[in-house]
């Protein structure tokens, strides 16, 4: 543990928090004004990951870094203990960029019902959750961040949202909140019967051998359905298309960026090194899961008509991989996984990013009511292209590096379920799994095929405006504009360079991976 | 005879430590006095006076806590002021104050007694103010009695109203007829003990193994799961929760009930300790059944003082649980502590919730939630501020809900037995099943349009408005750094005063 700066932490996550508080005496009539505070409020936060990402020494990636305990809760031995390693700071940062990216697009794009001062406080609401929920070490705190985003989100898809929004965000709600009550419980017993010193992530893991065999497994059965709702995994996973394609535009990428992550970042960093004697039984479980979602992910793809829910369908494929990767016990699995999860949040982000745009310009996302976006849009289309590339897995892009490993991972995954005769199972999986990314070829590129190419369809060649208000005389179908170039190219450039040199961020995070699961 | 008399020595007076009940005595002595001299038409100081008492009464509370060291035990053990004791007090007498607050414009606009009324209030928060320290089946009794009479005369204020009369005549039968059974399962422990001290008759009951024991138990379980409203004690609830004037119900709701646990505590933990085989079945049955019963009738109502009085027998059912494993293991401690924890987030979060009733409903002259459409778009404040509360009662952090529940759900898990593990997947399953109702709410006030197109803003009373802020910071602030209430109820003092 390295005690350096220990205010930085505190600072780059509450930040947004003081934002909300200048916020809220802006009256609601002056959008700019609150616009403008609430983008320097995540500018001003994303300066303070940046100047973390300086001050973070990577030759010792594995520790945690401006580790900070206070006493907190003491009747119960809970405790502010915040620190950073290599695993955290890639999602730490993602977080600060994605809040920032999404606020910039809001600047023109403040979807129905209007009133930007609430949309933008809800989104400094989410970035304080998200950016907790990563530095957090211990788990009561790290408990009460993964709730903070809960009601910010709902209220997003659910106001905010479109036509059936408010089936989506009770379906969001309360699948979280299942997930997270009996996660809560599987803390307080795996606190209980491990006899911990505290709920530090550090006394627990040290602790975690305490607890017996079946009490193990019903706890690690608690905090699996906890973390895979939020995933989401194969069979948890039905809240998600419907939240996805209701949320506005800034919603999905959220979600998808981030509020996902922080299902899988909760397997890597509490129930499998906590719990390792309970993860090496249900990983073969994980695993069939993390493959069936896969393929029925894909399945569920080339399945849809709506882009944005075939984009959230992706997710659920996406996911998979990762936890395929989880399911290892490998540090190369793992390593995958945490690459996984920052390029989805990357390429999904960005295709939820155009969705939105196609969205606004074409007032439907049916896809065979569009076409020739090349031809009338060449540089949304182009865009939309190299996502779905990169989405697809395309080596040279960030895409491949998530994938790739954890489908090589899995032919090779941890000895002892190898010794528990589980290695002719993972064999399977290997394919299965490879045989998904074929598919993810498939209804990517026909997705691609069936938007972009061709001839404009002629229902919008014309276009010179539909009588809903939005054209006031001149075509709603433009190409990207400034403010949609600025909050995209900085995900743009992300998704080349973390796909050129994967390097750069395996560095940071395999010695955190190796220290936690190279033993 | 007269020798005996004249032995007679009086016992030695803490006068501090009975310091909030004389102030509140004189207190009600003098809005009393007041409320004959002063014209009709300034009848409103008495309300004030009324605040300014209860806010007086908590000065030696606060004094008394910040003292600390020794536990203050009068009249033989008795009557006793430990933190337990103080940390209810000042839940009492806050809580209290926050009705006065409530109360002032809807008495004042409905032309009702104002000085009765308040007399009223002060005289039961004296009662719950006892009944925290009561150690004694006498005293228990006495402050029961003395608190809820009262209560059943406020319940029936709107006296033009049938459903405010209704709401009295329930509440008063089911009452006398609780306090009865009660009272009757005292006398058997009293037969059986050969004393009302509540430490002496744990000594003689031992594990309960005789049938009078075990009926006496029971009965005075029964009796206080009346007045806690626990399934399936509670029909008399949801009828006078509607009818009762709205802070008259906020008051019930919070304070009345919390007092009601307050003497059941008492009662577990010192009348009874040992009879754990007989309790400890009896409660878990009463817990499940509470929350699980409340919940699946809030799930179906319309109004929201309605929903909320479900809402809140089921949170009732929330604070039985860690006493179905009282007894068992190291649970004793971590379930008394979540009682106490429990009540006191509980206060603050619903309070708050009826305050924003009262302030929207003043505007909508309505109670059906369908009314509450659009509230966040021409009052977003209060829209926030009820939010807060929902979120909180519905056990989402930051917000003080979530430690409270957090603090049952360790309490029997760490009791370590399957009884405790079951009911901690019921009231896990529960708490789900509860955040539905509560954000039917919500959705109405942030997704729904306001059903007359209603834009402009609502205005707010001042002291409703301090009422809102207070619960407010008070739920926040608990959700946040819970261990400023957390220390109350710690079991080390308790049992010291417990045990004596």
């Amino acid at each position: 543990m390295i005690q350096e700066q220990q205010w930085l932490l505190s600072l780059g996550t509450f930040l947004p928090l003081a934002g909300v508080l200048v916020m809220l005496f802006i009256p609601r009539k002056n959008e700019v004004l609150a616009k403008e505070v609430g983008i320097v409020t995540a500018a001003a936060t994303l300066l303070v990951g940046i100047y973390t990402l300086t001050q973070f020494d990577y030759g010792q990636a594995e520790k945690l870094q401006f580790f900070t305990t206070n006493e907190w809760i003491k009747p119960i031995n809970a405790t502010f203990t915040i620190g950073l390693d290599g695993i955290s700071l890639p999602l730490y940062i993602l977080s600060m960029v994605i809040t920032l990216l999404v606020m910039v697009y809001s600047w023109d794009h403040i979807p129905e019902p209007g009133n930007a001062k609430a949309f933008f406080i809800l989104m400094l609401v989410l970035q304080t959750g998200m950016a907790g929920t990563f530095i957090a070490q211990d788990l009561i705190l790290f408990f009460v961040f993964f709730e903070v985003v809960l009601l910010p989100m709902y209220f997003m898809i659910g106001v905010w949202g479109g036509e059936n929004r408010q089936y989506a965000s009770l379906k969001f709600f309360l699948y979280t909140m299942f997930g997270s009550a009996l996660m809560l419980v599987a803390f307080i017993a795996l606190y209980i019967t491990s006899k911990s010193a505290s709920f530090a992530f550090a006394d627990l893991t040290a602790a975690g051998a305490n607890v017996g065999r079946t009490a193990a497994m019903w706890i690690f059965a608690g905090m699996f359905i906890g973390f895979a709702v939020k995933v989401p995994m194969f069979p948890f996973h039905t809240w998600l298309p419907d939240a996805h394609t209701q949320a506005p535009t800034q919603g999905s990428v959220i979600l998808a960026a981030i509020l996902l992550k922080l299902g899988t970042y909760g397997f890597v960093r509490i129930a499998l090194p906590m719990l390792p004697q309970a993860a090496k039984s249900w990983a073969p479980v994980i695993g069939v899961l993390a493959v069936i979602g896969i393929i029925y992910g894909a399945l569920g793809c080339l399945a849809q008509t709506d882009m944005k829910r075939l984009i959230a369908f992706s997710s659920v494929a996406h996911m998979g991989f990762v936890m395929l990767g989880i399911s290892t016990l490998t540090p190369l699995g793992i390593n995958a996984a945490m690459f996984g999860m920052v390029a989805h949040g990357l390429i999904t982000g960005m295709l939820f990013f155009i969705a939105g745009s196609v969205k606004e310009r074409y007032h439907t996302l049916e896809i065979k009511r569009l076409s020739g976006m090349l031809i009338q849009m060449p540089r949304l289309g182009w865009i939309l292209g190299f996502c779905a590339m990169a989405s697809l897995g395309l080596p040279g892009l960030a895409g491949f590096w998530g994938e790739f490993p954890a489908i090589i991972s899995s032919w090779n995954p941890a000895e002892v379920l190898v010794a528990n005769g589980h290695e002719g199972l993972y064999r399977g999986l290997t394919i299965v799994a490879a045989l998904g990314t074929v598919l993810a070829a498939a209804y990517l590129l026909w997705l691609y095929q069936r938007t972009s190419f061709g001839t404009p369809n002629p229902e919008f060649a014309g276009d010179h405006g539909h009588g809903d208000g939005h054209g006031d005389g001149h075509s709603d179908i433009h190409d990207v504009g400034i403010y949609e170039w600025i909050a995209w190219t900085p995900l743009l450039i992300a998704i080349v360079v973390f796909g050129v040199y994967p390097q750069l961020m395996f560095k940071v995070m395999d010695p955190a991976v190796t220290h936690l699961f190279g033993k | 005879m007269l020798a005996s008399l004249l032995a007679f020595a009086r016992p030695d007076v803490d006068y501090h430590a009975l310091a909030p009940e004389i102030v509140l005595a004189a207190g009600l002595c003098l809005v009393l006095l007041l409320d004959l001299f002063v014209p009709d038409h300034r009848r409103w100081i008495t309300g004030t006076v009324a605040g300014f008492v209860l806010l007086g009464a908590f000065i030696p509370v606060a004094t008394l806590a910040v003292i600390g060291g020794d536990v203050r035990s009068l009249f033989d053990g008795r009557y006793v002021i430990d933190e337990f004791a103080l940390a209810l007090k000042g839940l009492f007498l806050l809580a209290g104050y926050v009705v006065v607050l409530l109360s002032s414009n809807e008495m004042e606009e409905g032309g009702y007694h104002q000085g009765e009324y308040y007399v009223l209030l002060l005289t039961s928060v004296l009662g719950m103010v006892m009944m925290a320290s009561s150690r004694d089946l006498i005293s228990v009794f006495v402050a029961l009695e003395f608190l809820s009479i009262p209560a059943y005369m406020m319940a029936a204020w709107r006296k033009r109203d049938t459903k405010s009369n209704e709401a009295g005549v329930k509440y008063y039968l089911l009452g006398v007829f609780a306090s009865a059974v009660l009272l009757y399962g005292m006398s058997l422990l009293f037969g059986l003990a050969k004393s009302t001290k509540l430490s002496e008759i744990g000594a003689a009951i031992g594990d309960g193994s005789k049938a009078a024991a075990v009926l006496g138990i029971v009965f005075v379980i029964v009796g206080f799961a009346f007045k806690v409203s626990a399934v399936p004690f509670h029909t008399w609830a949801p009828d006078t929760y509607q009818g009762a004037p709205t802070p008259v119900t906020a008051f019930l709701s919070v304070a009345s009930k919390a007092a009601g646990f307050t003497g059941l505590v008492a009662m577990v933990y010192l009348a009874f300790p040992m009879a754990k085989d007989v309790y400890q079945p009896f409660m878990w049955v009463l817990a499940a059944l509470t929350m699980t019963v409340g919940n699946l009738l809030a799930l179906k109502q319309t109004n929201i003082v309605r929903m909320l009085a479900y809402s809140s027998v089921s949170q009732g059912g929330f604070i039985l649980m860690p006493l179905a494993v009282a007894g068992t293991g190291d649970a004793a401690g971590p379930a008394l502590k979540a009682v106490v924890v429990y009540l006191l987030i509980y206060a603050a979060t619903n309070l708050g919730a009826f305050a924003v009733i009262i302030a929207v409903s003043r505007t909508t002259r309505s109670g059906e939630i369908s009314s509450w459409g659009g509230l966040f778009n021409y009052a977003p404040g209060l829209a926030v501020m009820m939010t807060i509360f929902l979120a909180s009662l519905a056990g989402i952090p930051p917000l003080g809900g979530w430690y409270a529940k957090f603090g049952a759900f360790r309490a029997v898990v760490d009791a370590g037995s399957g009884w405790g593990y079951t009911i901690a997947v019921i009231g896990a399953i529960n708490a789900v099943v509860a955040t539905a109702y509560y954000i039917t709410v919500m959705r109405e006030m942030w997704m729904k349009p306001a059903p007359d197109g209603r834009v402009s803003a609502v205005k707010v009373p001042s002291p409703v408005v301090v009422a809102i802020a207070l619960c407010g910071i008070g739920t926040l602030l608990m959700g946040v750094l819970p261990g400023s209430v957390a220390r109350f109820g710690d079991l080390a003092d308790l049992t010291h005063a417990f045990g004596g």
